[in-house]
């Protein structure tokens, strides 16, 4: 496969970008790799030098108003918070969107059909119920559909109160196991209905997620499980046709010890009575307890990063750009944020 | 903060729940990603070796895991595990879900053969059985609901250990049999069926409305599908409500117990803390919290703070110091395990009445019965 991914110069000529051409970022990744965090992150750095950034959230957790500490977010683009800095110091804005299929559907009845009464009548018969819990896929192309929406929204003309246009659009995806099914439920949808507005919705819709304009990045941690379902995923959005971004290597372990500090370490060849003498002159307490302690911690530390090093040589075998991302020990708040999106912009990805 | 002992939170016995033979269900829920497939797998393993007759239910095992519980094929049908320690005359069997195919049997078990080859065929169905958000949540139940059936009959198994699918929110398998049989029970089937039906006696003004919206919605020819599907299903309708009403019930009873599973994470334990507080609500049987992947605790008392400044003053002499770089790991453990220990602590304080007990991260994922009887001792032997 030819390396789709050759860095672009941006507006910096000293910074290259991997994504100049992506409009619409899609985050997946298994439950409890941090997919939430990475896609609030990728936001915070593409939303630099002016540029104004939609995230987007689908599965009604109220995870945005939750890491950016605001109140809970209703169905309307709200500015949440001011994107990272460049070189020149100059940030954009970031908005968020919390998409909810039922509200995603009563407007678009209003936008197509100018339906008033006839909305509360389907309330009312479990119609709105049926389209957006039980008929299947409908739930998922009003989602969608409303990601296209902003996406694909002309620019302002200029007078009036119109909606924001935006440089780029990140969606907080549901998690790799039902991505493909998600996003490729608009061709299901499609064949189901074969005719009608729902279908003419979802090959529109379609049309973009498989275009150069969205990528489709996938957050992992190093460790077996999500590794395995990361792979398992690129071959699935691939054959789906859908364009396979970046993975994002979250949570990864702190690398204060050096390559061969750590080998010295897991194979128990460091000298505890050197340790216990550069404590003593770092002014600790010290007994042997402590420096036994400290060396049994460091080796539980050297077994798993390498068991860390052998599932990124596995990430690496899948030949997309690749970032990485540190646990940070205090959690995730705002400033947490900023200092991830600096990250993910020093990497390329933004 | 550390200095004065609160009495903590209640402990989750959990032998003594896997031991009383009046257990006969326990459901395994939480968000996804914290590692329920693994821990009802290592409750059904250690249940199996005190002496009990389980089978385990999953729905979406990782893949070496399932192999090494012979379920990697997707059949319907428990097997039994091998490497059980048999001593305490117990056993395991596993199965993995197939929710298009339990959907299936329960249509083929509940309209004739004519009939169930109508819905089967429906495309509408397909689409239902295979794709609808809830349908796996919803099998999962029903699954459920026939083995213990089964078990109740011919006595195969005395403990059923269910792991719940990886829903969107961790509340979505208990409420996707309301949702799918009040749909099939609604007003909006009626409506759908009417018209096929032929007498015109429901087709008011504000019904034509709706029923030309949603073929503007859906297209003529999906909602023609739509109409055959539920026209043929119409007999099905009270068998559907009825056992989804039936596995509600078997939930709430005493033989049931809800295990909640989460990572020391904020959203897992936030989504824990809604999941206890509808489980009440319900009036579902709870037996308590298992907090898995815990970080290990460190082995000595040096404070974060202290490592830290130690670690500077070495590096100021010596910028690759490998002491400095113990010291810096040490401090990361320190306030990784606060961190989640706070949060732990904070889940308390708001359900100071749910028993819970923590297992610690293991170095690599599980994927043999080893590594799960690990767990099952970690789990077992809280302090």
């Amino acid at each position: 496969m030819p390396p789709r991914y050759a860095r672009h110069v941006s507006a910096h000529p000293d910074r290259t970008v991997d994504w100049p051409q992506v409009r619409l970022h899609v985050v997946t990744g298994k439950g409890g790799t941090g997919k939430s965090t990475v896609a609030a992150a990728l936001a915070l750095a593409l939303a630099s030098s002016g540029r104004n950034v939609l995230l987007c959230e689908v599965e009604g957790r109220q995870g945005i108003a939750r890491m950016f500490d605001t109140d809970p977010l209703p169905y309307e683009e709200r500015r949440i918070t001011k994107g990272a800095p460049d070189q020149d110091g100059r940030a954009g804005q970031v908005h968020a969107l919390h998409i909810d299929p039922e509200s995603a559907l009563l407007e678009y009845l209003a936008m197509y059909y100018k339906l008033g009464r006839a909305g509360k009548a389907l309330d009312r018969f479990g119609v709105i119920d049926f389209a957006t819990t039980v008929a299947p896929g409908v739930r998922d192309v009003l989602l969608t559909g409303k990601v296209y929406e902003a996406v694909q929204r002309p620019r302002a003309s200029g007078r009036g109160r119109e909606a924001i246009t935006y440089d780029a659009v990140v969606l907080d995806a549901p998690p790799t196991g039902r991505i493909s099914q998600f996003l490729g439920v608009n061709s299901e949808v499609a064949g189901l209905a074969k005719v009608g507005p729902i279908k003419t919705q979802a090959d529109k819709v379609m049309a973009l997620l498989r275009s150069a304009h969205t990528a489709v990045h996938l957050v992992t941690i190093l460790e077996e499980m999500p590794v395995q379902e990361t792979s398992d995923g690129i071959a699935e959005l691939r054959s789906a046709g859908l364009p396979v971004g970046g993975v994002v290597v979250n949570l990864v372990r702190p690398q204060a010890l050096g390559a061969s500090a750590l080998a010295q370490v897991h194979d128990d060849e460091v000298d505890p009575t050197a340790v216990a003498s550069d404590l003593k002159r770092a002014q600790v307490d010290v007994d042997q307890a402590l420096v036994t302690s400290l060396l049994d911690e460091a080796r539980d530390h050297a077994v798993r990063r390498r068991l860390e090093d052998e599932q990124r040589d596995l990430v690496a075998t899948e030949g997309v750009p690749i970032y990485e991302l540190p646990r940070l020990a205090g959690g995730i708040d705002h400033g947490a944020l900023v200092e991830l999106a600096q990250l993910l912009r020093r990497q390329g990805m933004a | 903060m550390t200095a004065r002992r609160r009495p903590g939170p209640p402990v989750l016995d959990v032998d003594a729940l896997l031991d009383d033979r009046g257990t006969e269900i326990i459901v395994c829920c939480g968000s996804g990603g914290v590692g329920k497939t693994t821990t009802s797998a290592a409750l059904a393993l250690r249940a199996a070796e005190r002496g009990r007759k389980v089978v385990v239910l999953t729905i979406d095992p990782a893949r070496r895991l399932a192999q090494s519980m012979g379920i990697e094929q997707l059949d319907n049908t428990p097997r039994p595990v091998t490497g059980v320690d048999p001593a305490a005359g117990g056993s395991l069997d596993a199965m993995m879900l197939d929710m298009k195919r339990t959907f299936d049997e329960v249509v083929e078990g509940q309209a004739s053969p004519e009939k169930a080859k109508q819905i089967l065929e429906n495309p509408f169905y397909i689409a239902l059985s295979s794709s609808f958000a809830g349908t796996q949540e919803y099998m999962a139940m029903e699954k459920l609901g026939q083995l213990h059936r089964e078990a109740l009959t011919d006595g195969t198994y005395d403990l059923i250990v269910v792991d719940t699918p990886p829903s969107r929110s961790a509340l979505d398998f208990l409420d996707a049999p309301e949702r799918l049989s009040s749909f099939l029970d609604g007003r909006l089937i009626r409506l759908l069926v009417a018209p096929a039906r032929g007498p015109a006696r429901l087709m008011t003004a504000g019904l034509s409305v709706v029923t030309s919206a949603l073929g503007k919605i859906l297209g003529g020819q999906m909602l023609r599908d739509v109409q055959t599907f539920v026209t043929a299903l119409d007999t099905l309708f009270g068998s559907f409500r009825q056992r989804a009403e039936k596995t509600f019930a078997l939930l709430q009873a005493d033989g049931t117990a809800f295990v909640v599973v989460a990572a020391p994470e904020p959203d897992a334990l936030r989504e824990a803390a809604y999941f206890v507080d509808r489980l009440t609500d319900d009036d579902m049987p709870l037996a308590g919290l298992v907090v898995n992947r815990a970080s290990p605790p460190a082995r000595t008392d040096l404070s974060a703070e202290a490592a830290i400044t130690a670690a500077e003053r070495l590096r100021a002499g010596d910028s690759s110091s490998l002491t400095a770089g113990l010291l810096q790991l040490h401090a990361d453990r320190v306030r990784i395990v606060e961190r989640e220990q706070h949060l732990r602590e904070r889940f308390a304080a708001s359900h100071p009445q749910v028993p819970s007990a923590v297992a610690a991260a293991m170095a690599s994922d599980v994927h043999d019965l080893e590594g799960l009887r690990a767990i099952g001792t970690s789990l077992a032997e809280q302090r």
